[in-house]
């Protein structure tokens, strides 16, 4: 059973870019791709906890503010050291311009 | 190519150790460390591992070495290489064969002038058991002397003041963190330190340093005693060059080596903090690197260039320190910029851009809580690597994403 919830309208993250969402306790990193697609994973990086909405996303690929750990925010894949846990992903849908994710 | 032989498992060699098998290396390979534990990051040694992780932060668990085939030969120490034999003697006796090796050796605090053999309440702070005995001695009320004001001892500094101890820190130039930090950035995170309550005496030449059964006392040229119950000395570090030298490989500030991480033997590499070798984007000069992301990168590279790759190095430098709530961090070197461009990320957070007489940027320096100053100081990375000359007055925007600058 998915429990979608609101997150925000469509052009508050611009492309290529990513925005930090709490809910519940929990924190959320939600990315716009550069080809316009919505993904959403886990806030924090599996290496030290940081919050990733702070990092840098370049094409696929969201970069960790404090130690530079990569991961794919479409998979979740982490990319190598010094992360070597993979991201929680979570399915995004948009409707009437707004985005939702499924926190369930 | 049937084994390969690293010797020093800190960050590096481990890094190296598993991107040899991400690489496929088929083969055999022996990870050789003289300390008790696998391979740990060291960062936390001067932060949480004071505080409240009690335990070595590892690389990877024994699993994952295990499942890579790496052996991890921990508490021994490499007593010599023999070249020509392409042997390594090990503290224990045995005798590795190598068909290529890999020195991360790393480096060790340089010791306080003329200060001998085991002190118990003068230290330093490098390994997993240095934090431990630091720790012991950080109860509330105790008193903390720093000699050195670089990234340790200010880093101690604020953890020592997070765990109720009282702090002085001795500085001998004329402000902290005059080796690589520019003047603004030190400025901050002196304010932010005496705010704390922490005493900072700079310019203070240290004359002699004494221990005795209840406290351990600096003496400086100015006539001050300064009484503390445990003092730490934080005045940088020296590469362990000694195995390499005594196998006849060229030193030159660390173990000496070219851009593909080759040290003067053709089967012997070097990475990390042992090594100084030629920095791209700034003319190739040789320089040494204490840091982690370094150690990170060469130990990737290294392990490329082990199995025939000819890569050679790229990464722009970069490092960072954390203090209080305060994260630094700096890409690039900034010697031999002609301008400073400051731009204002938030009320207490800013980056200083540094240009050469080209408008070439050649670093980047930021500040502020948090990892409110990281990505710009990425991004600036990524285009002190693309050898871009920005606009100025765009740098200084606020409103710029710099992004857009990446390609000027």
């Amino acid at each position: 059973m998915s429990n979608w919830v609101e997150v925000c309208a469509t052009d508050e993250i611009d492309e290529e870019d990513v925005i930090r969402f709490d809910h519940a306790g929990r924190t959320f990193a939600v990315y716009r791709s550069p080809d316009d697609e919505f993904f959403a994973t886990d806030g924090l990086c599996t290496h030290e906890k940081i919050h990733l909405a702070e990092g840098l996303v370049m094409d696929d690929i969201i970069e960790c503010p404090k130690h530079n750990g990569r991961f794919s925010y479409k998979t979740g894949e982490a990319k190598g050291a010094p992360v070597c846990v993979n991201l929680k992903t979570y399915p995004v849908k948009i409707e009437g311009g707004t985005v939702f994710i499924s926190v369930a | 190519m049937s084994h390969i032989v690293i010797i020093g498992a800190g960050e590096c060699g481990a890094r190296a150790a598993f991107a040899l098998r991400e690489r496929n290396f088929e083969g055999q390979i022996t990870l050789v460390g003289a300390e008790e534990h696998l391979p740990y990051e060291r960062p936390p040694l001067s932060k949480d591992a004071l505080l409240n992780r009690l335990e070595p932060k590892l690389v990877s668990d024994a699993a994952r070495y295990a499942d890579a085939g790496i052996e991890v030969l921990t508490g021994l120490s490499v007593e010599s290489i023999d070249p020509a034999g392409k042997t390594a003697r090990l503290s224990d006796g045995e005798i590795l064969a190598y068909d290529r090796l890999l020195l991360t050796t790393g480096a060790r605090p340089r010791p306080f002038p003329g200060l001998s053999g085991a002190n118990h309440r003068i230290r330093t702070l490098r390994t997993h058991s240095d934090a431990v005995a630091i720790r012991a001695g950080l109860q509330p009320g105790a008193h903390l002397a720093i000699i050195g004001g670089g990234f340790i001892g200010l880093e101690l500094a604020a953890t020592a003041r997070k765990l109720g101890a009282r702090v002085t820190l001795v500085e001998g130039l004329p402000r902290i963190l005059s080796r690589g930090v520019p003047a603004e950035l030190s400025a901050v995170v002196a304010a932010r330190h005496k705010a704390e309550g922490v005493e900072i005496l700079c310019g203070v030449t240290i004359q002699e340093l004494s221990e005795g059964p209840d406290d351990a006392r600096i003496f400086t040229e100015d006539g001050r005693t300064i009484v503390a119950d445990l003092i730490v000395v934080g005045i940088g570090a020296v590469p362990n060059v000694e195995l390499a030298r005594d196998a006849g490989l060229v030193i030159d500030n660390g173990i000496a080596v070219d851009a593909h991480l080759r040290t003067s033997d053709p089967d012997i590499f070097a990475a990390g903090d042992c090594c100084s070798f030629p920095l791209p984007h700034y003319g190739g000069r040789r320089v040494r690197l204490e840091a982690w992301r370094n150690a990170q990168d060469q130990g990737t590279l290294a392990a490329a260039n082990l199995l025939g790759t000819e890569e050679a190095v790229s990464a722009v430098p970069w490092f960072w320190s954390d203090q209080y709530d305060l994260t630094l961090q700096i890409a690039g070197i900034a010697d031999g910029a002609t301008q400073a461009v400051w731009r204002h990320v938030a009320e207490d957070a800013f980056i200083l851009f540094h240009l050469d007489a080209d408008g070439r940027l050649i670093a980047a320096s930021g500040i502020g809580p948090g990892n409110s100053v990281a990505r710009d100081i990425r991004l600036a990375e990524m285009m002190i690597a693309a050898r871009v000359r920005p606009d100025p007055v765009a740098l200084a925007a606020p409103g710029t994403k710099l992004k857009t600058l990446l390609a000027a």
